[in-house]
């Protein structure tokens, strides 16, 4: 029987459609006043209300109907499912590189039901193949879905699952790893995995599309393919996003996972390196290596896997007006570590401090980076940047307040020591934190 | 007449899109109009063709995706943003566009859905950032009357318009598109396929036009309508065809298109007479390359030395058929060649009922049927491209000869600007729709329909009573005035000046049609200016006479304005000053015809007068005066 879970009718509708034993794809007839309609029963958003019926008529149009108690509606017979033929696995040419894509939940590859509209995700490597018939020519694929999530629903529980999952196809002898990844909260997860996954014999990519992948400009396929080829070919063993460079559909841009941040809500090149530059691009299926700071790919170095996360760490945005009982109540609800965001070289207002000391006092380590996002906190220009430092504040340095975020989320994963986890926030581990900043760094709209 | 159309069985059914005159596009706040400068900006996209429904994907879409195919899109800051880029998701519906169309709908007697839901169709030619064209059902089940005779209106649709090609670069790879015109908001009616005569389909077009010029909200110009024509005959086949510009073209694509099915209908029963069949045409294409070495032929010697090849291919019993015309200057060779350059991506074929020519001689011609064993029935047809576009146009070739022997094959068709049409591509099967889950449904409620039926513009027929009784226009001039694309403007003229109706209307109609067929660009000539002009007649500072100079003068300085024209013509209005002292000088020079006549050398001195100041005087003026002074 049709359910709300599956069609989105609820209330009034879901009873008058389970009174005519109306399932989703069903051929209806709807008589109101003297018009009828006849077309196929589409699902509805279910927040939507409970006064219409979506049928599709015969020429492919959608439309709603409101329904009244004098409607009638009527079963005609059941709609031709679409039999989907899974296209058979193309020969897995034994000289390809092997490389592993395990799924997160992001749409890189997804097809639609014409018929209903329903977008379903295609993960198995034939349905890869399938979408994306070119990856046959590139790689050997293996395919795994660890979990399927919104990226704003990924936590460090699920960060420590996937470099878990990583861990164990590298064991396997892959020639790296593609994640894909909803792009939301991606750069989160690449600087976790970042830290996690230490002495890293081969590359780990994670990917995404700004554009769903059943719409035919998706950005999706060219990003796979990018990120496919970086796990096939480039000479690196590092954690990287690869996505858009920029508008046109021909360069992917490769930026290190603990130095790349979501710039833009919708644009395919959303992606930019801060404090920092790409590592390399793909073009045209070519690897473009712009910098010779990296760490080369060695199939014989041992993965060190360090996947646990502390959930005891915030990050807070100072804004004027800013309620320092904010950081009272992390401390008192057992906060061991804050990143504060705090405005320009690293200033928070002077009605903070004592909530700061208090919370120092507390063991608990208090880090600070930068609302500017670009740029490097110097505490030592302003008497707040210094009072800050006497107060026992760390100066993060240029690293990206989300970065040193999931930085002292891992290093409270590691250790309980404070000394030690100080130690370790101010350390670079991963490129996380330059000791120098270059004039180009600076996400350019122009470019 | 109607008998000759009864019994080959013509149908024809109208899609009319016409775009919408709304303050900004579809789906966002950039404004509907299109730029000729230079890009601002320009960026490269490739759409990938997507799985459908059956998880395939469509091996010649992705064998061209595959080739590299793509789109280079230009834009300008004024008329496109993300949301065009497809870096946006679109925002919602058009408050505007909606109630237009439904406007136009009610007006047709049409039913509005309860709830509109805007799909995508999937159009994968470049035309479109995204990969699909979004469309939405407003309104169903309508009816207009012609004479006695009603046509049901299938439904009215809201979609946006396309992006508009401008240029192919690097053989073909790349197509550039100006994405100003997409999102343009565009109605689309269509009719049931209930038209029986070219002429009626006209008719029908030139009524349902007018409707939609009533709703007051529609663009205009040239490229702002476009009339798609289905059309069947009963022994041929439904064949669409696009982008009719012009209402007086609709009856003479009709007629072309019933000429070219007819031809080749009387060439598939020759051809069968003969005992060809599909069978007979093999796909055995032959390297002639060695023929044309030395060859005098400039496009064959030119692709050889890109180390392209010549292939050619025997059609068997062909000979004499791909000369045939089909319509004027359109043969069976034509319909053929253009085949073969939408899947060869070839430049052109070449064929043996068009030789002598091109500089290839009767011997290249003889080695040519040698080595392709073709006898006198036989035609040969042959390419030069690469192997690869070579092969797929012969095949294309092949396939549109085998379709001559059937008969007619079902396709879409472009209309050229002198009526004929040309090949675009193949019928597309049940169109590929899927919702655009980016915006919400639009809900029409209750009231808004009742609000809007109760609030419904004035037909034409109102319109004409109208201007006939409050303006004095003749029945003649009102109904010109009504059906032109003028009759808000005439409106908006008559409310801010007090020049006299007539002569408005006399000028928005006759004269612009006279000046339009003297070559005079009148879509050059906002219609600000066109105010302007009245404005300054009703003030005195110019004349009736001078209506048209000034307006051609505004034609060819599109950046200058009305005192601009009227100094550069030597038409600035004389002051009452100047017109005195031109009139003493005038019976001065005349003193003895003035001395010798008396009031009766009026008529002379006015024409001397006339001839001296036309148009920078009022002669009722003058003659004023001039009688005074005679006095």
């Amino acid at each position: 029987m049709i359910q709300k879970k599956n069609s989105g009718y609820w209330g009034f509708i879901l009873k008058v459609l389970q009174s005519g034993s109306c399932e989703i794809g069903d051929i209806i007839r709807i008589k109101k006043e003297d018009k009828i309609f006849e077309g196929i029963l589409i699902p509805r958003s279910e927040s939507r209300d409970d006064k219409h019926v979506v049928i599709k008529l015969k020429n492919g149009y959608n439309l709603g109907i409101k329904i009244t108690s004098k409607t009638k509606i009527g079963r005609l017979g059941k709609g031709v499912k679409p039999s989907f033929a899974v296209p058979s696995l193309p020969k897995q040419k034994s000289s390809l590189p092997k490389v592993a894509i395990l799924s997160t939940g992001g749409t890189i590859a997804s097809r639609v039901d014409y018929r209903t509209g329903a977008v379903r995700s295609a993960l198995s490597a034939s349905d890869l193949y399938g979408v994306v018939p070119e990856l046959s020519d590139i790689a050997r694929v293996e395919t795994e879905i660890v979990f399927s999530l919104y990226s704003e629903n990924i936590t460090q529980l699920h960060w420590s699952q996937i470099a878990k999952k990583i861990e164990e196809h590298i064991q396997q002898g892959v020639n790296g790893v593609v994640v894909a990844h909803g792009t939301d909260t991606m750069a989160y997860t690449a600087a976790a995995l970042s830290f996690a996954l230490q002495n890293l014999p081969v590359p780990v990519i994670l990917v995404g599309a700004q554009r769903s992948s059943d719409r035919p400009s998706s950005d999706a396929a060219l990003n796979l393919l990018g990120a496919v080829q970086t796990a096939c070919k480039a000479p690196f063993a590092e954690v990287v996003i690869a996505m858009h460079d920029n508008l046109s559909d021909n360069l992917i841009g490769l930026n290190r996972g603990t130095k790349v941040r979501k710039c833009h809500t919708s644009r395919r090149d959303t992606f930019k390196p801060v404090n920092s530059s790409a590592i390399a691009k793909v073009n045209n299926n070519k690897i473009i290596m712009l910098s010779n700071q990296f760490v080369k790919r060695d199939t014989k170095r041992k993965l060190i896997l360090k996947p646990k996360f502390s959930e005891n760490v915030a990050l807070i945005k100072f804004y004027p007006g800013f309620n320092p009982k904010i950081i009272d109540w992390q401390v008192k609800n057992g906060a061991k570590g804050l990143i504060l965001e705090g405005t320009g070289l690293g200033h928070v207002s002077k009605y903070c401090f004592e909530s700061i000391k208090d919370a120092i006092a507390n063991e608990v380590i208090v880090g600070l980076s930068s609302q500017c996002i670009w740029g490097r906190v110097n505490m030592n220009v302003y008497d707040t940047g210094r009072d800050l430092l006497n107060m026992g504040v760390i100066p993060l340095e240029d690293m990206l307040p989300e970065t040193a975020l999931v930085k002292l989320m891992w290093i409270l994963g590691q250790t309980s020591d404070p000394e030690e986890a100080k130690y370790l926030l101010t350390t670079n581990i991963v490129g996380e934190i330059s000791p120098r900043t270059l004039p180009s760094e600076i996400y350019d709209e122009g470019k | 007449m109607l008998d000759k159309y009864l019994e080959i069985g013509l149908k024809i059914g109208l899609e009319i899109h016409q775009q919408l005159n709304t303050s900004t596009k579809l789906f966002c706040n950039c404004k509907p109009i299109l730029f000729k400068e230079d890009p601002d900006l320009t960026f490269l996209r490739r759409l990938r063709p997507t799985q459908s429904e059956l998880g395939q994907v469509d091996p010649a879409a992705f064998f061209e995706f595959k080739k590299g195919i793509a789109m280079r899109y230009e834009i300008n800051k004024e008329s496109a943003c993300l949301v065009e880029m497809d870096e946006e998701p679109p925002h919602p519906l058009n408050e505007e566009a909606v109630e237009t169309v439904l406007t136009a709908a009610l007006m047709m007697n049409a039913n509005p859905v309860d709830e509109i839901h805007v799909m995508r169709k999937t159009v994968i030619d470049g035309s479109n950032t995204t990969g699909f064209q979004r469309t939405c059902v407003i309104a169903m089940d309508g009816w207009i009357k012609i004479g006695e005779k009603i046509i049901p209106i299938q439904h009215a649709s809201l979609e946006e318009d396309a992006a508009r090609k401008t240029a192919i670069e690097k053989n073909g790879k790349i197509t550039r598109y100006r994405l100003d015109r997409l999102g343009i908001p565009l109605i689309e009616i269509a009719t049931a396929p209930v038209i029986y005569s070219p002429q009626e389909a006209q008719s029908v077009a030139l009524v349902l036009g007018q409707i939609l010029r009533d709703t007051g909200k529609v663009m205009r110009g040239l490229g702002t309508i476009r009339q798609d024509l289905n059309i069947s005959l009963v022994k041929g086949a439904l064949i669409e065809i696009k982008g009719v510009q012009e209402l007086e073209l609709i009856s003479v694509v009709l007629d072309y298109e019933i000429k070219r099915q007819l031809n080749l209908i009387k060439i598939s029963e020759e051809l069968k007479a003969k005992s060809i069949t599909e069978d007979s045409l093999n796909r055995t294409f032959i390297d002639v390359t060695n023929i044309f070495k030395e060859t005098r032929c400039k496009i064959i010697k030119n692709s050889l030395k890109k180390k392209n090849r010549v292939y050619a291919v025997r059609i068997k019993g062909f000979a004499g058929f791909l000369k045939r015309e089909l319509m004027p200057k359109f043969r069976l060779g034509t319909e053929i060649a253009d085949r073969a350059r939408y899947w060869g991506k070839v430049g052109g074929i070449f064929h043996t009922d068009e030789m002598p020519a091109y500089n290839i001689t009767n011997q290249e011609i003889l080695l040519l049927k040698e080595k392709t064993k073709a006898s006198e029935q036989d035609a040969v047809v042959f390419v030069a491209d690469s192997t690869e576009n070579s092969k797929a146009a012969l095949n294309a070739v092949i396939d549109r000869c085998k379709e001559a022997i059937i008969g007619v094959p079902a396709e879409t068709r472009n209309a050229n600007p002198n009526g004929t049409s040309r090949y675009m591509r193949p019928r597309p099967g049940a169109a590929r729709m899927y919702p655009e889950t980016d915006i919400p449904p639009y809900l029409i409620t209750k009231d808004l329909v009742a609000k809007m039926k109760s609030n419904l513009p004035e037909t034409s027929k109102i319109k004409i009573a109208r201007l006939i009784k409050e303006d004095n226009l003749n029945k003649k001039l009102a109904k010109q005035l009504v059906s032109s694309d003028y009759f808000l403007l005439f409106e908006s003229i008559c409310k801010k000046t007090s020049v006299n109706p007539t002569t408005v209307a006399v000028f928005l109609t006759e004269t612009l049609i006279a000046l339009k067929r003297d070559g005079v660009q009148i879509e050059k000539v906002p219609e600000q200016k066109i105010i302007n002009i009245f404005i300054e007649l009703d003030k005195g500072r110019l004349t009736k006479e001078s209506l048209s100079e000034v307006f051609i003068w505004l034609s060819k300085n599109e950046k200058k304005d009305i005192p601009d024209a009227l100094d550069s013509l030597d038409l600035t209005m004389y002051s009452m000053n100047q017109i005195n002292t031109l009139l003493d000088e005038v019976i001065a020079e005349n003193r003895e015809t003035v001395e010798g006549l008396g009031k009766d050398s009026f008529g002379s001195l006015m024409g001397i007068v006339m001839k001296k100041a036309r148009g920078k005087v009022d002669p009722a003026v003058v003659a004023k005066i001039l009688k005074n002074k005679l006095k």
